[in-house]
């Protein structure tokens, strides 16, 4: 039997210092759905295979459904909602309209998060590299090729020096 | 689906783990990167009073050579494990393995500890592991032991340490010039569970192949090497003949298991055009 105990957080979301009680059994993206009204991250499967939950926990990309949020304390999440957009973020939902890289948007949010991780760790990736790097994330709508072409051409537009380069060791 | 409840406890130090393991038993469940742990609790195949994280155990953390070998905290990410210069400098088959688990996502946060402790037999880590003939470092209330890896994995999700210990760090030998790691792996998608997987390592000398370890993952109850096969080639060049009769082996010496999807035969097939790309890669 369980003592049940609720735990008080404090995790910095999207840059601001947000306070909470929470049941230990809380993951992550309920947190930020239910706790504190962010519902860009979405739930699919809840064992960690389709992305769609993906969000930054300390500048890397998690499953937010394998993270509790009593592990957050103290801790930098990033959803998509994010206040600034990172350029490379704009460049990425922009070409994701361009090229009808969603059509439900269900995955979009796990997807974005998922590619930008992608262009900012892997500049060089070609597009089987970019298959590679987004194959934890599920779309049932696109058949993939779409966003691929998006991802790509983002990786375009860093390779032509589109963008300020990444600051060293930026989280 | 969401978890049933339990308590939480962010442990200061292992003593602190060996007396929560003590008093709570089989009720508690020790949490590293949860990418396992919290699956299974999100389906509720585990019902725990008590979650004990030692995420704050940085003694558990970091890549280190000394005296020979590379020792790895078990709370190293496989993230950190892909990023590692030390690792892909030293113990290479750990670099060629990495990509293969499971997402970034995931890598970012399950351990290099939980996957050996968690000893799925589909898993990279145990088979490599086994592959280099690594020491696994269990600590407990009373100390700390050292387990070879030959004798760590005893059965389906089961190992040699006790309830009550913990793995604190792996240990590998330091790859010598004239060895040679491969590691390769066959799934549907990438990323996805291994349906067969092989690690490799051997001394390439003199175009001769000595003191061959393949260790098989996905193909029974835990890693399994094979040992005529290995025999078959010590000492000797890789060409069509030898080849032949290292795969005549393998198809005698294994005895895989099938799954929901892939009967033994699928498998013992897929073992031999794993050993064929990893021995081509061995002997180069």
């Amino acid at each position: 039997m369980t003592t049940q105990a609720l735990h008080r957080i404090q995790v910095h979301i999207n840059g601001t210092p947000t306070t909470r009680t929470v049941e230990p059994r809380r993951h992550l993206v309920d947190f930020l759905r239910e706790d504190c009204g962010l519902k860009g991250s979405h739930l699919g499967c809840e064992h960690g295979v389709c992305g769609a939950c993906t969000v930054r926990l300390d500048g890397e990309i998690v499953r937010g459904c394998l993270v509790l949020a009593v592990q957050a304390d103290g801790r930098r999440v990033d959803t998509v909602e994010t206040a600034t957009p990172s350029p490379r973020l704009r460049a990425l939902q922009d070409a994701f309209i361009a090229r009808n890289a969603l059509q439900c948007g269900y995955c979009t949010p796990g997807m974005l998060l998922a590619a930008l991780d992608l262009v900012e760790q892997r500049p060089g990736a070609d597009r089987e590299t970019v298959r590679a790097g987004i194959s934890g994330n599920y779309c049932r709508c696109t058949g993939y090729q779409a966003i691929v072409d998006a991802v790509c051409d983002v990786l375009a537009l860093q390779r032509a020096g589109h963008f300020e380069p990444m600051p060293q060791g930026v989280a | 689906m969401k978890a049933p409840s339990f308590d939480y406890v962010r442990a200061a130090s292992t003593a602190e783990v060996f007396a929560l393991l003590q008093r709570h038993g089989d009720a508690a469940r020790v949490l590293a990167g949860g990418q396992t742990l919290i699956a299974t609790l999100n389906m509720r195949l585990s019902e725990p009073a008590l979650l004990i994280d030692i995420g704050g155990l940085d003694a558990l953390r970091g890549i280190a050579l000394a005296g020979g070998m590379l020792r790895i905290g078990a709370l190293t990410t496989h993230a950190e494990i892909e990023r590692s210069v030390l690792v892909a400098e030293h113990v290479p088959l750990l670099a060629q393995a990495v990509p293969h688990i499971a997402h970034p996502a995931i890598r970012n946060r399950g351990t290099l500890g939980g996957s050996l402790a968690y000893a799925d037999p589909a898993a990279e880590w145990p088979a490599c592991a086994l592959a280099l003939g690594a020491t696994l470092v269990v600590a407990g209330a009373r100390g700390e032991r050292r387990i070879a890896a030959d004798d760590f994995f005893t059965g389906l999700f089961t190992t040699a340490m006790a309830g009550n210990e913990l793995l604190v760090a792996c240990e590998l030998p330091v790859r010598a010039p004239d060895e040679r790691h491969a590691f390769d792996e066959l799934a549907r998608r990438h990323g996805d569970y291994a349906i067969a997987g092989l690690a490799g390592c051997a001394t390439f000398r003199s175009g001769r192949l000595f003191d061959l370890r393949l260790a098989f993952l996905g193909v029974g109850d835990r890693p399994l090497r094979v040992p005529r096969t290995e025999q078959s080639l010590h000492g000797r060049a890789l060409d069509d003949a030898t080849l032949a009769v290292a795969l005549q082996t393998l198809r005698a010496e294994l005895q895989p298991f099938g799954d929901l999807t892939n009967t033994p035969e699928m498998k013992r097939h897929l073992a031999g055009v794993l050993a064929k790309r990893v021995l081509t890669r061995l002997a180069v």
